[in-house]
């Protein structure tokens, strides 16, 4: 049982059932009750309450143990021999986060003749790059990166490690983290160190309704898969110095017990990636009919932009899943945002809300997508698309 | 063939709000669900069932009241199920839950374990992987399309990529997760309702599973839930009638040059 309840002490000022997200603690005559089966020990209560009348039970924490743990390591995935952008992304991450603490980065590169990657991840910001260089490691797998991951982080103790919240990253670090019997956060959108120094990892939950920072105390590495396009890669400073060093781990084929006998790639030829672009024009169930499409196509041409859709109509096969931008698809955060015909649901939201400019254009004046959009236009898309297109072609042609 | 798939009882995320006032979560009148993703993974294993024969088994880790999501799955054509309930699991993460889940499942015979790909309510997507670890066999996550072979010994799986989908084979016994688009599931009819209740439920308390308090429940969860708060709600912003189309799209691309966006 971890949550004591000491009534005796409370006062039945009634802040906690208010704090209380999943419903728990209710009134009981002029002190409270806990449904300790709708509890899950968050600790919400433990905090407001100002006269310590909840006790969470807590494992104890072992210092000297953690503080042999150094340095912040990130997983850098590469596919058809580059670097995906989040490993960017969560190197320069990795360097903030490494600066507050006085402490390395430490860019992993596991793969088949990748060792010319590790040059552009010192210059993104690591100090050091461990480079695993096999031909079995030439496909991703779970158990062969497992084992080069394990054996990696077992003698060198880092404090933290970063993985994409990828495909792969998703598949790997949970593997990783049970080897060890380690925490592992999912699908983080925020880092930060706090003042003792620990990992607080932000990440959305039940549907992106509320936001959880989960902190890893007791053991290390701290671990975290980190969703792609939320941090920003710095730009590449080719004067920076590192160590680059390669090192052997033994992986004999028959550890690697799954077998990849074909890679299917559903990226439409021409269709530009919304992960990628600076500038993502979606379209919503609004659009009415796939013909229309068209329409934010050309949007998208003359502003170089990536098309996208929400998940109705990505569901209805009017766009390739490829380009769904949601909780359920890719989340993104381009410089600027056209929802057009989105009404903004959360699950939708998840998935751009972090982009740099949103415009929203929907007939309904109550459309939650105005809550977050810079630039809301109440109307029709199909009378007004075509001035924006028209008015971004003559100041191009101004220019 | 022997098919154990592990499930979790969540609340219909899409209906939960928040509380403008407190910023908590209102999940009173919020109905609680069979997961999703579990229930493609309860599809897969009863067409599996029914294609290879063999026996199903659900099972999960939960408050009482998680027997709803068991029954759910039960009614589907699952054959019998596992419910691990005791104060002891509370306040899991998802290394503790993996953990806990699979002791109980290592005294059991399997085949062939499958998941749905993740929970919606925590979305981490862990619990599988943690699982198959803890368990020493192979996973294949995020799984679209599934072919058993004809000597069902070996298993071929469309695992969802980032870019599309790669084509995994493996030995049995192996761990899936499903994702969407493996199968349509079926609903349960009412003559499977009315057997799910007779069919075998097993209950295994925090005592009969025989590990270390300290493994379980929160003792046994290396991440900590430190606070939970409403996601920060952006300043609002311009927000216009388009009387006129042509003077509206005017003062958006003025203001997008001016903000430097084009």
């Amino acid at each position: 049982m971890g949550l004591i309840y000491k009534k005796d002490v409370c006062t039945g000022c009634m802040l906690c059932p208010k704090v209380c997200n999943f419903g728990a603690i209710e009134k009981d005559g002029d002190k409270v009750k806990f449904d300790l089966d709708k509890c899950v020990l968050c600790g919400s209560c433990e905090e407001v309450c100002p006269v310590d009348a909840i006790e969470i039970e807590r494992q104890v924490i072992d210092k000297e143990h953690l503080a042999q743990y150094k340095d912040v390591w990130v997983w850098c995935e590469t596919h058809e021999g580059r670097l995906r952008s989040v490993a960017r992304e969560l190197v320069t991450k990795s360097r903030e986060l490494a600066d507050k603490l006085n402490e390395q980065v430490v860019a992993v590169l596991l793969g088949h003749n990748v060792e010319g990657l590790a040059e552009s991840l010192v210059h993104q910001g690591a100090d050091k790059v461990l480079v695993v260089d096999k031909e079995i490691l030439a496909e991703y797998t779970t158990d062969a990166y497992t084992i080069a991951m394990t054996t990696l982080i077992a003698p060198r103790k880092p404090s933290i490690v970063l993985f994409g919240a990828t495909s792969n990253g998703r598949d790997l670090a949970p593997r990783v983290a049970a080897r060890m019997a380690l925490g592992l956060t999912a699908d983080c959108t925020g880092l930060d160190i706090d003042e003792e120094g620990q990992l607080v990892q932000t990440r959305p939950a039940f549907g992106g309704n509320i936001m959880a920072e989960i902190l890893c105390p007791y053991t290390r590495p701290q671990m975290a898969t980190v969703r792609p396009n939320v941090f920003k890669p710095s730009e590449l400073d080719t004067s920076r110095d590192g160590d680059i060093e390669k090192v052997d781990v033994e992986i004999r084929p028959n550890q690697v017990r799954t077998k990849v006998l074909e890679k299917v790639s559903e990226v439409v030829e021409g269709m530009k990636s919304v992960e990628e672009a600076d500038v993502v024009v979606c379209s919503g169930r609004g659009i009415k009919d796939p013909a229309n499409l068209e329409l934010p196509q050309k949007l998208a041409d003359v502003l170089d932009a990536a098309v996208g859709g929400s998940r109705p109509i990505v569901d209805l096969g009017w766009l390739p899943p490829t380009q769904q931008v949601g909780q359920s698809g890719r989340t993104i955060c381009p410089k600027l945002y056209f929802a057009l015909g989105i009404s903004g649901a959360i699950q939708h939201t998840a998935g751009m809300s972090t982009s740099d400019i949103i415009v929203a254009i929907n007939k309904d004046p109550e459309a939650p997508i105005f809550e977050i959009a810079d630039f809301g236009i109440v109307g029709d898309i199909f009378d007004i698309l075509p001035h924006i297109i028209e008015e971004v072609k003559r100041l191009k042609a101004e220019r | 063939m022997k098919i154990i798939v592990p499930v979790k009882q969540v609340p219909e995320v899409a209906e939960v709000k928040v509380n403008p006032d407190t910023g908590t979560l209102i999940r009173e009148g919020v109905p609680s669900i069979l997961n999703p993703f579990d229930e493609l993974a309860v599809e897969a294993a009863i067409q599996l069932k029914e294609s290879h024969g063999g026996e199903v088994t659900i099972i999960t880790m939960g408050p009482p009241q998680a027997k709803d999501a068991l029954y759910k799955a039960l009614a589907m054509g699952g054959d019998k199920a596992v419910h691990m309930t005791d104060r002891a699991f509370a306040g899991a993460d998802t290394w503790a839950t993996a953990y806990t889940l699979a002791k109980q499942i290592e005294k059991m015979e399997f085949d062939l374990i499958i998941c749905g790909k993740q929970a919606i309510d925590g979305d981490t997507a862990q619990v599988g992987p943690e699982i198959a670890e803890v368990l020493g066999i192979p996973q294949i996550c995020y799984a679209r399309h599934i072919e058993m072979s004809e000597d069902g010994k070996s298993i071929t799986v469309h695992r969802e990529t980032d870019e599309g989908y790669e084509v995994v084979k493996a030995r049995l016994p192996v761990l899936i997760t499903a994702t969407k688009g493996l199968n349509e599931p079926r609903l349960p009819n009412i003559m499977g309702i009315m057997k799910a209740k007779k069919k075998p439920l097993e209950e295994v308390d925090a005592e009969s599973l025989g590990v270390p308090e300290d493994e379980i429940g929160l003792k046994g969860s290396p991440t900590q839930v430190r606070k939970v708060f409403p996601p920060q709600k952006k300043a609002g912003g311009i927000k216009i009638e388009a009387e006129d189309p042509k003077e509206v799209a005017k003062k958006l691309v003025e203001f997008l040059a001016e903000k430097g966006a084009i």
